[in-house]
């Protein structure tokens, strides 16, 4: 497998993709969806995240190990937010005072 | 001496006159090569993920104890230099991106020729923080700070954004802001407080954290979080300019082919990581409570 050469026409396409996916970011953020807000920013931000993975940083043309390799970083991270949330999240006999 | 009879022994030159001369032994071909570098590199990117995500983390736990103060924290942050800043790293990226390609190409000038824009790019984007950070010292509003404007500076102050969190916080201010302490800001966090009802106040009346003295050091928690993440994300932008001037000087002294290129991609990969972290931070910092 040589190396796959990614034409200059599809990094100015997701150039343009990232300018757009910040301008909605912002726009959504002065929009009042309630709890949805913080919803609508990240999958803005995963969204563009992934454009960047995939493309600039050519996981869509490396090797199935990279790819695990990306992948299980991100699941771990994961793992990291939601079980530390579970615990957060479901401690009642807390009062939440700001 | 036998060690270097061997080392200049002719069939070793010829081994070396077989391949590439940037191939190191212990790999079969140039690609396995690249491939091993790839992945070393993304091992590398996997610490750093567990790295900012313990900040991320930090972040989630503390904006869903102290909802109210990272509210009032976040609207204090500069909407405009944020969007203008993620466009920078935004731009960064394709230059960095196009760097690489040319570097595919084999084309050198046009590697150094990227390799700067980047450079530049990510220059404006620092001096933009700088800019942001010193503006935040000098409203006092930092981890440390006791958020009043200083009374010495009065003639240039350019908000009232320390006594926005003065009267967030209860205390007095030192002088008083001239739109009054109707401000709109602390009006508009007020009504958020009635609206959410038993959760953060009892049967939804206006609680009285606005005089709670714990209030300012959740807002201090906050601008913890926002310098040591955004300070740690300058701090690997400034790293990476190091790393991309180098390869600049040695792109220009035509170190790179189009055979071998590593360093230049491996970098890219760190420079993209970067931007990745701040496609997080500038939502999470910046917008997500700007419509309360």
């Amino acid at each position: 497998m040589s190396e796959h050469i990614v034409p200059k026409k599809i990094y100015y396409r997701i150039f343009g993709a990232l300018l757009v996916g910040t301008a909605l970011t912002v726009i959504f953020a002065f929009i009042n969806l309630g709890n949805f807000n913080i919803v609508a920013a990240l999958l803005i931000a995963i969204a563009k995240a992934l454009l960047v993975i995939t493309f600039f940083m050519h996981v869509k043309y490396s090797s199935r190990l990279t790819k695990l390799w990306v992948a299980v970083g991100f699941i771990w991270l994961f793992i990291m937010l939601a079980i530390t949330m579970t615990d957060y999240l479901s401690r009642a006999w807390l009062v939440y005072r700001p | 001496m036998a060690l270097i009879e061997t080392e200049t022994a002719p069939e070793r030159i010829e081994l070396h006159a077989e391949h590439h001369p940037h191939l190191a032994h212990h790999f079969e071909s140039m690609e396995q090569q690249r491939e091993a570098g790839t992945l070393g590199m993304w091992w590398f990117l996997l610490t750093e993920i567990m790295f900012f995500g313990g900040m991320f983390l930090a972040y989630t736990v503390y904006r869903h104890i102290y909802f109210d103060a990272f509210a009032a924290g976040s609207n204090v942050l500069s909407i405009w230099w944020g969007t203008f800043n993620t466009a920078v790293l935004i731009a960064s990226s394709l230059t960095m991106a196009l760097a690489v390609f040319h570097a595919q190409m084999g084309n050198s000038r046009k590697v150094v020729r990227f390799l700067l824009f980047t450079i530049i790019l990510g220059t404006i984007f620092l001096r933009v923080k700088y800019i942001e950070y010193s503006d935040k010292f000098e409203e006092h509003v930092f981890p440390a700070g006791d958020f009043r404007w200083p009374i010495e500076h009065e003639a240039n102050r350019p908000n009232n954004v320390g006594d926005m969190l003065l009267m967030l916080i209860g205390a007095e201010p030192l002088n008083s802001s001239p739109q009054g302490p109707e401000h709109a800001f602390s009006v508009k966090v007020t009504t958020k407080y009635a609206e959410k009802g038993p959760y953060y106040g009892v049967g939804g009346q206006v609680p009285e954290e606005v005089q709670d003295p714990g209030f300012g050091g959740h807002v201090r928690m906050y601008f913890w979080l926002y310098f040591a993440m955004t300070g740690f994300h300058a701090l690997h932008m400034i790293i990476g300019i190091g790393l991309l001037l180098m390869l600049a000087w040695q792109a220009r002294k035509g170190k790179f082919s189009r055979e071998y290129h590593s360093y230049i991609e491996l970098t890219g990969l760190y420079w993209h990581f970067v931007d990745i972290v701040w496609i997080f931070l500038f939502p999470l910092l910046y917008l997500v409570d700007r419509h309360l």
